[in-house]
């Protein structure tokens, strides 16, 4: 064959190779473009347009609802101030999904893992043991837990029978109780990526690293965690990024007297009335999981060079 | 460990990699980490079956044994629909979600890195990335220029939006299962003569089950649990039990809800059972 | 159903055949969640042979933001007063002259005049009540008609107070403790409020519109509730007992009106007609616990709500305070103090 032939081959392979691919992104891409982000643009066009009266939008550009998120004129003075009030929600916000993301990983890695180690008939079973409480509401699960930790209730009634604690410990309606029920919530978001990138794992490689005296920490550091990463970054994406917007959990449980991001821009297309701010609000926050997002790419774009 | 005994004169390092060659899996700490989890997971689920049988209206407060819920939940047309179109909506999400991210998972890793890969990803990824109130707010203003356009209405919007918010979910655990698996067996397939399809069918398939399995799963899990979106999309008789809820929240839930739950999580633990049971004789 | 309106309601059907298949004999009711007694749907369905589709909302506000989009197939909708206004004004509501309805007499003439709907040519009263609080006569034993329950907590009632998790309830109840005008644009009085507000919070445990289970479950002694809530609650938990603040308290009507454009016009005339009968206003009240404003509804309502003190407003209780809805600037105002509140 000649250079010439070869290469033109190649380039049939190539195209043949971008048609198929196109072919298989086509329908997710389709469906998310029509159904998400044509709606994102409406979003955009909106936060810069200015309220109307009782709600929607009047086709007045404006850039006030980017200005109003840092800065207000003075309730007291009228002048431009500096406002920390939203950025103060935004940090809180992601604290606690950040926590939550943490608090899930180190709870879910053992549950994904010791899933993904049982014999392969049982797995699938397993897993759907995980989601099986899932498969109810959120809102009649959030009220289940509130029994649970309760002053009288489950948790504090067994510390206090095994005489762990002689008083009742408050933990309904503090940061506490959201960060429990936010762990809660989002557990499968991690368990289950982990598990299906777990259940891959080669033991002929940990096998290797015990051969060579490693420890079982060293083991699980430098084999294991390593060989699972595309699993824990898909479900550390899965719970931050919901974690940010959440607020059924938050205000159930922690009793509602702070705002969490996702209330927040909720009420600006309630009873705010202000669908530009709302609008403007959640452009913002979508820069910034863009911009966690972009790490991602960045961290998963190098493993693939490594293994590459 | 009984064996320990019996191998104690053997050399001790010896011994020492024989034993950890035998729990080369066990991790300690974990199956008590992972037997905790599962037990808090199921604290909620107990509770509220637990209070579908409580004689009182409340459900904070436990009075008596009673089955009076059942009566009202099976009686109470509301719930009846709204248990049926939640589970209806969630199987179609579920389903061509779970499709839709697979197709995607496989273009965007079984193949070399391609110009635009970022951006598919960026796409595929950006339902999770805005509130739902705000998608909510701009589906509506779409779907509603839609069924104006095209005078259709129905079921179908409402399932549309649910599969699109599903997808990511779907996408990620499948990604996830995909990154770092070698291309040698299908390649080693396609020496075999295999057709790409079959390839796919016999070889692709089976190793990335459990991550499709896992991804369904949450696809189901994000679409039953969805409120705003729904809230928002929902047309004349078309609301979910996640509505039918928030819109009790405030004249105060009865147990009735519980009873709903409950029947829902009997029936497809018994529909799985029978799964297993059915793959079980197809194995024999 | 009488010829006629059979003939209008099949060519009505359709017109709109494009927009739902098979809508003869429908009508799609877009209702607050868990608001609408089963038995007097199935008495309608009944008696007019159509089939009823009934969904839930959880606020006026989302309610508004669907019909704004336009298109979504209700017929009827059962918006509060403010939101009555606010309707008519965007032209979102059918004028269906419910005022030379068959049964329009047996409208309470005080809810025949009301400045949502004067002279009551776009909608009927479904249900009315009052947004106070209630609290637990045996925790706390003095004089419970006074706001400063909230506001100024005596010892036994701090950290045992849940309020409502709505901008407009908490600041409309500040101001009146304050004896501030309601829709308050004054940036000094806002101030107040707000600083009132942050130091009330002190003594708040939750901020939550799940009522009935915070008062039900013992997590708070004092509740801000509506008044059929209330009712609720003391069933069980006796001790509770709700309050008509000297200060004043928000009254509510929720109205039944018809969509422009609703597919099903002549069915959801029929429904208006229908709601104005006392048997079945009665039936509304029963189920959802309110006062209904239909005169002769009485003889069908259950006794317990006859002298229910939640109900009965005694002799000496301030008039409830319909509150107009506010102008954007004293609603960005609202929205500001909000965040502080919370932030």
């Amino acid at each position: 064959m000649s250079g010439a032939q070869l290469s033109a081959a190649h380039a049939e392979a190539g195209r043949r190779a971008r048609n198929a691919r196109l072919g298989l992104l086509g329908p997710a891409v389709l469906i998310i473009l029509l159904i998400s982000i044509l709606p994102l643009g409406i979003t955009v066009v909106y936060s810069f347009l200015t309220p109307g009266t009782y709600g929607g939008v009047t086709w007045e550009f404006s850039t006030a609802a980017y200005v109003q998120f840092l800065f207000e004129e003075d309730i007291f003075d009228g002048t431009l101030a500096f406002n920390p009030a939203y950025l103060q929600i935004f940090l809180r916000s992601i604290g606690l999904a950040f926590g939550a993301m943490i608090g899930t990983l180190i709870l879910g890695f053992p549950t994904a893992y010791f899933i993904a180690t049982k014999p392969r008939q049982q797995r699938t079973f397993w897993l759907f043991l995980i989601t099986l409480p899932f498969w109810t509401n959120i809102l009649i699960r959030t009220y289940a837990m509130l029994l649970i930790i309760r002053d009288e209730g489950f948790i504090n009634l067994t510390l206090m029978n095994l005489r762990i604690i002689n008083h009742p410990l408050s933990i309904l309606y503090t940061d506490t109780a959201v960060f429990i029920g936010l762990i809660y919530t989002y557990l499968p978001f991690m368990v289950l990526p982990l598990y299906a990138s777990l259940e891959k794992l080669d033991f002929r490689l940990v096998e290797a690293g015990y051969d060579l005296y490693a420890s079982r920490w060293k083991v699980l550091s430098h084999v294991i965690a390593p060989l699972a990463k595309p699993g824990i970054i898909a479900g550390c994406v899965l719970v931050f990024i919901p974690g940010l917007g959440a607020y059924i959990t938050p205000e159930l449980l922690g009793g509602g007297k702070k705002l969490m991001i996702g209330n927040m821009i909720a009420i600006q297309f309630g009873s705010s009335r202000n669908w530009p701010f709302g609008s403007a609000a959640a452009l913002i926050l979508m820069a910034l999981v863009v911009i966690v997002l972009l790490v991602y790419a960045r961290a998963a774009g190098r493993e693939a060079k490594a293994h590459g | 460990m009984a064996d320990l005994a019996t191998t104690h004169d053997a050399a001790p390092a010896a011994r020492a990699r024989k034993l950890k060659a035998r729990d080369l899996k066990a991790m300690p700490g974990f199956k008590a980490i992972a037997w905790a989890c599962i037990v808090a997971l199921y604290l909620p689920l107990i509770v509220l079956i637990v209070f579908s049988f409580n004689d009182n209206r409340s459900v904070v407060k436990w009075t008596e044994f009673s089955l009076r819920w059942y009566q009202a939940a099976l009686e109470n047309e509301g719930i009846r629909n709204a248990a049926w179109v939640s589970v209806k909506v969630a199987l179609v999400a579920t389903i061509l979600s779970t499709i839709a991210a697979t197709m995607a998972a496989l273009a965007t890793t079984r193949a070399a890195a391609f110009k635009g890969q970022g951006l598919a990803y960026a796409i595929i990824n950006q339902p999770l990335m805005i509130p739902e109130i705000v998608t909510a707010i701009a589906t509506l203003s779409l779907f509603s220029l839609v069924k104006y356009v095209t005078g259709i209405t129905g079921i179908g919007y409402l399932m549309a939006a649910h599969t699109a918010f599903c997808i990511p979910f779907a996408f990620m655990p499948i990604r996830a299962r995909l990154e770092d698996m070698t291309l040698t067996l299908e390649q080693a397939g396609a020496d075999l003569y295999a057709t790409p399809l079959q390839a796919f069918r016999y070889i692709t398939l089976p190793l990335l089950m459990p991550g499709i399995v896992a991804g369904a799963m949450l696809a189901f899990v994000v679409s039953l649990d969805d409120v705003i979106i729904t809230l928002m999309v929902a047309g004349p008789g078309e609301t979910t039990l996640p509505i039918y809820i928030l819109g009790a929240i405030r004249r105060g839930i009865t147990p009735e809800i519980n009873a709903v739950s409950t029947i829902l999580v009997g029936v497809s633990v018994l529909l799985v059972a029978l799964l297993f049971l059915v793959q079980r004789r197809m194995e024999k | 159903m009488k010829p006629t309106i059979r003939i209008a309601a099949a060519a009505s059907a359709f017109a709109f055949v494009a927009v739902a298949a098979n809508a003869e004999g429908e009508l799609n009711i877009y209702n607050w969640g868990n608001y609408t007694s089963p038995e007097m749907i199935e008495k309608f369905e009944a008696e007019n042979d159509v089939t009823v589709n009934l969904d839930g909302y959880d606020s006026n506000e989302t309610m508004l933001a669907k019909v704004q989009a336009g298109n979504t197939g209700y017929d009827i909708v059962v918006p509060g007063d403010y939101m009555i206004k606010v309707m008519i004004e965007q032209d979102l509501l059918e004028e269906v002259k419910p005022n030379e309805m068959e049964n329009f007499g047996n409208v309470d003439p005080d809810w025949v005049d009301v400045w949502w709907d004067p002279g009551r040519n776009y909608s009927i009263p479904y249900q009315w009540g009052t947004t106070s609080f209630t609290v637990d006569t045996e925790v706390y034993g003095g004089d419970i008609d006074t706001l400063a329950l909230m506001f100024d907590a005596p010892d036994e009632l701090k950290g045992r107070i849940n309020m409502l998790n709505d901008m407009n309830d908490v600041i409309n109840a500040g101001l009146r403790y304050l004896g501030y005008g309601r829709c308050n644009g004054n940036e000094d009085e806002m101030r107040e409020v707000l600083e009132l507000l942050l130091a009330a919070k002190e003594d708040w445990r939750t901020m939550d519109y799940s009522t009935i289970e915070k008062l039900t479950s013992g997590d708070v002694d004092l509740s801000q509730t509506w008044n059929g809530a209330a009712m609720r609650a003391r069933a069980q938990r006796p001790t509770l007992k709700y309050a008509y603040p000297k200060e004043g308290f928000t009254g509510w009507m929720d109205n039944v009106a018809v969509l422009k454009g609703a597919p099903n016009l002549e069915n959801a005339k029929l429904f208006i007609n229908f709601m104005m009968d006392p048997e079945n206003a009665a039936m509304t009240s029963n189920f959802a616990r309110y006062a209904n404003g239909i005169t002769g509804s009485e003889e069908f309502m259950d006794a317990e709500m006859l002298d229910a003190p939640e109900i009965v407003m005694p002799d000496g209780a301030p008039t409830p305070d319909f509150v107009t809805p506010c102008p954007q600037e004293v609603v960005d105002l609202y929205n500001r103090v909000w965040t502080r509140l919370k932030q």
